[in-house]
């Protein structure tokens, strides 16, 4: 249990305002425009096609950041829902 | 030859002209040779800033559209006598100079002066382009607020797409009751989300509004917290190495040291 909570005390304002910063200026950094992620969004569809049947419209991808705290890194993160997967020829 | 520094901000408000006022007359205080220039065409206020105001004849634009000769533009200080002001146009706005014809500028001045301290209009626009054109090195101002640090971040982008890769912070206006109760940004904050080198640290001080006020930088002041950081800032840009007082904990800060000195126990 959250001690900080338990007396209903909220965690310090600059403490929102780094965790906020932090991650908006992963956005503003890699300048990613919607446009960029629709483009990334439609090569990935058509790689993943060849293995799996996959459900475009629930396709999400998303920029932000990964890792440790204090160590984060941007990450682009994608979640791909597969209806079934292909069979694949074995080389 | 001459080392020019422009001071920017992406954010306006937080203190570029008033960071340029107190670094060029510091620097003229140690006995170099210093010019200012005021970029920001349309909304000039370093002339103010240095109680000069009352002084001008000819401005920048004049001397890019070859109205006068560079010389008959610059203004004298009245307290350093090698120290120099070049105003620039309230009536025009920023596109009446190209940043050619700055970096031109900018050049010949260094011939002559020690110093070039330029202040930058607030955005990323022409003006800022103006601004940055003949730079050696950059001072980006922020202030301890999200808005001001993610406009600095892209200033910080911008700076380093142009390959001016020397480019420090300044933090102004920090509240140390605030940042010692968790309501502020502290200086490892914003060092750490925007990771470049800090130059200084100037504490909120009232002093500033009252030096304002008089047209003479907060630096002249003896007694003032902020006139303290400007000299400190003033010497680390001479390439002095000049340790941060960390004014969060009273205790240990400088003048809380002197006074333990004098009334031990
Ligand atoms: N450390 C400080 N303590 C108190 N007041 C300050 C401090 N720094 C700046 N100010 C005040 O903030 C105001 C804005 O400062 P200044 O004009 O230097 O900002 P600026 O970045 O040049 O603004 P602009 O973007 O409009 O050119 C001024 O009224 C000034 O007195
Ligand atoms: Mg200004």
């Amino acid at each position: 249990m959250d001690l900080l909570k338990m007396f209903g005390k909220e965690p310090p304002s600059k403490d929102i305002a780094k965790e906020r910063l932090k991650l908006i200026l992963i956005h503003d950094r890699a300048n990613v425009s919607p446009q960029f992620l629709e483009l990334v969004k439609g090569d990935i569809i058509k790689i993943i096609s060849d293995y799996a049947e996959i459900d475009e419209k629930g396709l999400e991808i998303k920029f932000t950041k990964s890792g440790e705290k204090g160590c984060e890194v941007p990450a682009l993160v994608a979640n791909i829902p597969i209806k079934k997967m292909k069979e694949i020829s074995k080389y | 030859m001459g080392i020019s520094i422009v001071v920017t901000s992406g954010k306006g408000g937080v203190g570029k002209t008033t960071t340029t006022a107190n670094i060029s007359t510091g620097l003229a205080m140690l006995g170099k040779k210093v010019v200012a220039i005021d970029a920001d065409t349309g909304l000039r206020n370093l002339d103010l800033h240095l109680g000069l105001e009352n002084r001008i004849v000819y401005n920048l634009v004049d001397v890019v559209e070859g109205v006068c000769r560079l010389k008959q533009a610059l203004i004298k200080d009245k307290r350093y006598e090698n120290l120099y002001l070049l105003p620039t146009a309230q009536t025009r706005d920023k596109t009446a100079v190209k940043p050619e014809q700055m970096e031109k500028l900018v050049n010949e001045l260094k011939e002559e002066f020690d110093y070039i301290v330029i202040d930058c209009p607030a955005g990323i626009e022409h003006g800022f382009e103006n601004a940055v054109a003949g730079a050696d090195m950059a001072v980006v101002v922020t202030t301890p607020e999200v808005s001001a640090v993610r406009d600095a971040d892209r200033i910080i982008g911008k700076l380093e797409a142009k390959g001016l890769d020397n480019h420090q912070l300044i933090i102004n206006r920090i509240k140390y009751e605030m940042t010692k109760k968790g309501e502020m940004l502290n200086i490892d904050d914003m060092t750490d989300i925007l990771a470049i080198k800090l130059l200084g640290i100037v504490p909120e001080d009232e002093k500033i509004v009252i030096s304002t006020n008089r047209g003479e930088p907060v630096i002249t002041d003896e007694g003032a917290k902020a006139g303290q950081a400007y000299k400190n800032i003033v010497r680390r840009i001479t390439g002095e190495e000049v340790p941060f007082i960390d004014f969060e904990d009273e205790n240990t800060g400088f003048f809380s040291a002197l006074k333990k000195f004098f009334f031990k126990k």
